[in-house]
């Protein structure tokens, strides 16, 4: 059995690497970059090639988060954008299930809401805005209400998708067990569904720090976003870059923290790996 | 119903009285299944035979409760049926697995539901599991299983369940020829066990001539009953005997009549 995935894989991507050597390519790959990276801001300096501020070496980037980190200024930032992010991601997530859920399994509640979704799906969310800002003032319901806007797409289409592609043959076997209604849909279409919701959960997180920056652009005190606003106001280009890299992180950790849950609650996918 | 639950073996009566079966297509009604009168007694094996499209799946799709007969009535025991039940336990030839389910855990769906009691659900999962040799994979998830094993699964699952009936949608089918006799040979020796009433349907002759009791062959589409044969063979079959191989012929005559009607 294995065999045969290997093979696949091997065709796919190559012979599998050992652990050990592919970290080190990793690392190195992200070593040479930081190396490159201080290279050519190396040579503005050297060549005088233009005004070495523009591009800031990664040490001077780093040495702005460290300075950050060590004030206690960068917590507080970081911190701002977490609680939104975690608030608006969840109430997204929240709304998109309690009615994905019950417009995949049942057509009347699809017909109703779909048209109402599909009108507003095409908006690019930043469109609205704007909008957030007039009906819900500047502060942070605003901030978090977008963010429970934006995701909210992605995370209830892909859960209407996920229940509506259930295997109806999985029902049958399931109801000819003895499962009723409500079994049925505990017992089989969540957990038929779940690959793919969590998949909608996986672009919510992402989407989330995505549209939050724009969002703490505009009438911010605190957050990433307003950091790297700040930066462009006064020039700080390594408080940008810096900033700009803290939410990178923060989004891979997002991103990490919904493959682990995957890894754990799929576990039936791909059990031979785990 | 008096079978449904987790009960001893055995198995129950099936009546399937006028059964007239019709699809609409294009707005365009198409007949798939024709005066349907059938008996399959307690503890009996009945093949349905016949070309593929000749509506046989249809037929055993409505025994299950899944689609309901355009006219006339299935009764298990005497009741008619409204829908799928318990008493009635479907292999599908796709296995259909919980793929998020272990083996084990595959097994018990059907006696955790009954609300079986966990130390009796071990119980049933272990027998049913040994009888169909699978006792090793218990933690293994269905996508670990090879399609032999996959279909071994399937049946224990329906028969920890205590169906009174098992219904079988070409279950062997997707098997290599190899898998597959051993797979007719285990369930005839479950078969001398466990009594049910088995519906099988398949398009093999030779397995329907080494499994059944009664062989009922069905014309092509749309799906009549043309001919029931009746298998007086021991219980213990050999597949190479002449009284095998002369049942095999004559099925095959008659069968090969609706799959030329097919061709014309």
């Amino acid at each position: 059995m294995s065999t045969v995935t290997d093979l696949v894989q091997w065709g796919l991507r190559g012979a599998s690497q050992p652990r050990r050597r592919a970290l080190a390519l990793r690392v190195g790959a992200v070593l040479a970059f930081l190396g490159l990276w201080s290279l050519a801001s190396g040579l503005v300096v050297l060549l005088e090639l233009f005004n070495p501020i523009f591009l800031a070496g990664p040490w001077l980037v780093l040495g702005k988060v460290v300075q950050l980190a060590a004030n206690g200024e960068l917590w507080e930032h970081v911190g701002a954008t977490l609680l939104r992010v975690l608030v608006g991601f969840t109430s997204g997530a929240v709304l998109a299930l309690a009615l994905g859920l019950p417009a995949g399994h049942f057509r009347a509640v699809r017909n109703a809401l779909e048209p109402i979704v599909e009108l507003f799906r095409p908006i690019p969310p930043l469109a609205m805005l704007p909008l957030f800002i007039v009906w819900v003032g500047i502060g942070e319901t605003s901030k978090i209400a977008f963010i429970t806007y934006a995701t909210f797409f992605p995370m209830f289409l892909s859960t209407v998708h996920a229940v509506q592609q259930v295997d109806p043959l999985l029902l049958r076997a399931a109801s000819s067990l003895g499962a009723r209604r409500t079994q049925l849909f505990v017992r089989v279409v969540l957990p038929a569904a779940l690959p793919e919701i969590l998949t909608g959960i996986r672009l919510g997180v992402a989407l989330s720090f995505f549209v939050i920056v724009i969002s703490e652009f505009i009438g911010a005190e605190q957050g990433l976003g307003y950091l790297i606003n700040d930066g462009r106001n006064f020039f700080l280009v390594p408080q940008m870059l810096g900033a700009a890299i803290v939410l990178g992180l923060l989004g891979y950790g997002g991103n990490a923290l919904v493959v682990l849950v995957e890894r754990r609650w799929l576990r039936w996918e791909h059990p031979a790996s785990a | 119903m008096s079978t449904a639950g987790v009960g001893g073996a055995g198995g129950a009566r099936v009546q399937i009285e006028g059964v007239h079966k019709s699809f609409t297509l294009d707005g365009r009604s198409t007949p798939a299944l024709i005066d349907i009168s059938l008996e399959v007694q307690a503890g009996e094996l009945l093949c349905l035979l016949g070309p593929s499209g000749c509506g046989k799946s249809t037929l055993l799709n409505i025994v299950a409760g899944f689609i309901p007969p355009t006219r006339g009535r299935v009764l298990v025991d005497g009741t008619p049926i409204t829908g799928p039940g318990p008493e009635r336990g479907v292999v599908f030839q796709e296995y259909v697995l919980f793929p998020w389910l272990t083996v084990t855990q595959n097994v018990e769906f059907g006696p955790r539901l009954m609300g079986v009691p966990a130390a009796r659900c071990r119980e049933i999962t272990a027998r049913y599991l040994e009888m169909v040799g699978l006792s090793e994979h218990a933690t293994k998830f269905p996508v670990q299983l090879s399609g032999g094993m996959k279909q071994r699964v399937a049946i224990a699952r329906a028969l920890a369940n205590s169906p009174s009936i098992v219904l079988m949608d070409e279950p062997f089918g997707a098997l290599d020829a190899q898998t597959r006799e051993i797979m007719q040979e285990e369930l005839s020796r479950i078969q001398r066990v466990e009594h049910k009433t088995i519906v099988f349907v398949t398009h093999s002759i030779r397995e329907a001539v080494y499994l059944a009791d009664r062989v009922v062959v069905m014309t092509s589409s749309p799906g009549r009953i043309k001919e029931v044969f009746p298998i007086k063979l021991p219980e213990t079959r050999n597949r190479f005997a002449p009284e095998f191989t002369h049942y095999e012929s004559e099925i095959t005559r008659v069968v090969k009549e609706e799959v030329a009607k097919v061709h014309e």
